[in-house]
């Protein structure tokens, strides 16, 4: 791609002769290349970075808008708040229980469905679909139904389903748990894990069916068991695939804002941090603490991110160099 | 998805380089495509079969469960154990659109339609020349220049929005619809630019540098030979970028209020209700996921390739 598009510059380039015109010209075209690129590299710049660099400022300002005669500069104090702050530091624990279980579970749950959806087998566009509704329900819309018409303890279908099963077996007796205040976090990571195991499955099952299959098939033909070809040919196929729908899946859940703030509303220890950071600044008006936490996210983010982007890096260059 | 339709030789191979991708190899001659079921036709699949069918209505009951809900009388949605063959009725629906109460429902997704497809405009016109100048005639460095725009999408949006929050308030601003599609433009323009040149790469080089040395003007090399290629392409990155923006709920709860509410902000009056409210409750996820829905499947096609950033095909 890159050297045929060169190639056409190139002999483009060539009628002109190395003088002053020939050099300004080339700086010209050069600018006429990147002037399609500015307009969105200038508007992000505005939009993203700018806003970011406030918030960074803000960080180090002991500023509560309640109390605006104290506003002056704190130092790392909101840092050393953040870290300390009980409430906080709950917020980042979360954060990470929430990410990581629920990244996990739904990459080995949509590994299995991938797999599953692999092969050939009656309808298996409809259950592709079926399968793929979860992650086309608006976020907050899945959380209402999660929170009031699954979970309810009264009249949930989970505990409708349970007094259905126990009375077949003439029980009045059935378990009627409350998972959302029994258990308000395992709620959100079920309802999450729910969500995203369509992401990872379909991430997954293009990586599936990458696979060279003349190898699979060679393993075949010498007596490979299944199993074998699984994890000798498939997994190591799938590997940047997995790390791939892992990383993304982490950077979308740690940002996850819509499934805390209505399955619980943050409350029993279920704030991860982009709900506290809403909370402190909107409802609590401090500033300067929120802005902290949020640069915390971004330093969070950031280390999740230079993960992703490796990899995001390595099938870029696979592809870009085809 | 290129992936199920064995007939894509352009996406499915993409571990064999360019030059060989037409020689005959046993998966472009072979009249299967999995050695597998080839080998051992009725038995695997069969057991794969009723899994994946078990474990696909599993996923989607909640989803069926709510639009079953939607349509039943109040009483009938909150009994326990479920009352699955109740009568059903619109009752629901009708109160959703303001029967009783007179409240009319459609600013919150009018809100939303306009935010979502605003942007979604705004982000195409800005995507589909930056991703020209990174993919057809790159700029030199132009892989910086793609993680950069990656880079801008790993920020949470909570590390930026107390400086937007309180910009939007100086400037008069908050509770504005316009601003939020301002937002949700920048929140979709990486995503786009990577999907847009992962689909405008797919151009072919040879058909350029053709028309090029036939004369052809630029709006015409556009028109001929880029825009067929990179059409669904686009359709596909709008629909993602629509997906996204009209999802949005924390951007939107915090610079909107009464006037600019979207759809996710009107549900959230929902989190904390009492009493009989479940088959309304549903019938609101129900009319408010419709679009998303449609977006969804219309793009299933090119929707991993979107959610990977045009990573993975």
């Amino acid at each position: 791609m890159t050297s045929a598009t060169a190639r056409v510059s190139r002999t483009g380039n060539s009628a002109a002769k190395p003088s002053k015109n020939a050099k300004s010209r080339e700086r010209a075209m050069a600018w006429a290349r990147r002037a399609p690129l500015l307009p969105a590299l200038i508007f992000l710049i505005i939009v993203t970075q700018l806003p970011f660099v406030v918030s960074l400022f803000i960080s180090f300002l002991n500023w509560n808008s309640l109390r605006p005669d104290q506003t002056g500069f704190a130092g790392f104090s909101n840092y050393i708040e953040v870290l300390t702050n009980a409430d906080l530091r709950q917020a980042i624990f979360t954060t990470i229980v929430l990410t990581v279980s629920v990244v996990l579970a739904s990459l080995v749950i949509g590994l299995g469905l991938a797999l599953l959806l692999d092969k050939k087998f009656i309808g298996r566009g409809l259950a592709r679909t079926l399968l793929i509704a979860p992650f086309l329900v608006v976020p907050v819309a899945a959380a209402l139904v999660w929170k009031h018409a699954l979970l309810n303890p009264t009249y949930g279908l989970i505990n409708g389903i349970l007094t259905w099963i126990w009375s077949l077996f003439g029980s009045d007796t059935p378990p009627q748990p409350d998972l959302l205040s029994q258990a308000p976090l395992m709620a959100v990571i079920l309802s999450l894990v729910w969500q995203w195991t369509p992401f990872m499955m379909l991430i997954l099952l293009a990586g599936l069916q990458s696979r060279p299959m003349d190898t699979v098939e060679a393993a075949q033909m010498d007596g490979a068991s299944p199993w074998n070809i699984f994890t000798h040919l498939t997994l190591p196929h799938l590997r940047q695939y997995l790390e791939l729908g892992g990383l993304l899946g982490a950077i979308y859940i740690v940002q996850n804002f819509d499934a805390v703030f209505t399955l619980t509303s943050g409350g029993l220890g279920t704030a991860n941090l982009p709900y506290a950071v809403y909370q402190t600044f909107y409802f609590a008006n401090e500033y300067g603490l929120a802005s902290a936490a949020g640069v915390v996210v971004v330093i969070g983010t950031i280390i999740v991110a230079t993960f992703a982007l490796r990899t995001v890096f390595s099938l870029f260059k696979k592809e870009a160099a085809r | 998805m290129s992936a199920l339709t064995p007939a894509a030789p352009r996406n499915t191979p993409r571990n064999t380089p360019r030059n060989t991708r037409h020689r005959p190899t046993a998966r472009n001659t072979g009249s299967r495509r999995r050695g597998k079921s080839r080998m051992d036709p009725t038995r695997n699949n069969t057991a794969a079969g009723v899994a994946a069918w078990i474990l696909a209505l599993l996923f989607a009951a909640p989803v069926l469960w709510m639009i079953l809900t939607s349509f039943h009388s109040e009483v009938d949605a909150a009994t326990n154990p479920p009352s699955l063959a109740a009568d059903i009725t619109l009752d629901a629906y009708q109160e959703f659109f303001g029967a009783s109460s007179g409240v009319s429902p459609w600013p919150p997704p009018i809100n939303s339609a306009t935010a979502s497809i605003c942007s979604t405009v705004l982000v195409l016109v800005l995507a589909i020349p930056a991703a020209y100048a990174l993919s057809i005639r790159p700029v030199k460095k132009w892989t910086d220049v793609m993680f950069f725009f990656l880079s801008t999408k790993m920020m949470p949006v909570v590390a930026a929005i107390l400086p937007l929050f309180l910009f939007a308030k100086m400037a008069g601003a908050l509770d504005n619809i316009w601003f939020l599609v301002l937002m949700y433009t920048s929140m979709n323009l990486p995503i786009a630019v990577w999907m847009m040149r992962s689909f405008l790469a797919e151009v072919p080089v040879e058909m350029l540098e053709a028309s090029q040395i036939d004369g052809a003007g630029l709006l015409l090399t556009l028109r001929k030979i880029v825009a067929p290629v990179a059409m669904p392409g686009i359709a596909a990155t709008a629909l993602i970028c629509f997906i996204f923006s009209w999802n949005e709920l924390l951007l939107a709860r915090v610079l909107t209020g009464v006037m600019a509410g979207t759809a996710p902000v009107f549900l959230t009056g929902f989190v904390s209700s009492q009493g009989l409210f479940l088959a309304k409750v549903c019938a609101a996820a129900v009319v408010i996921s419709l679009p998303v829905l449609f977006a969804g499947f219309a793009a299933q096609d090119k929707l991993v390739q979107g959610l990977s950033l045009g990573a993975v095909k």
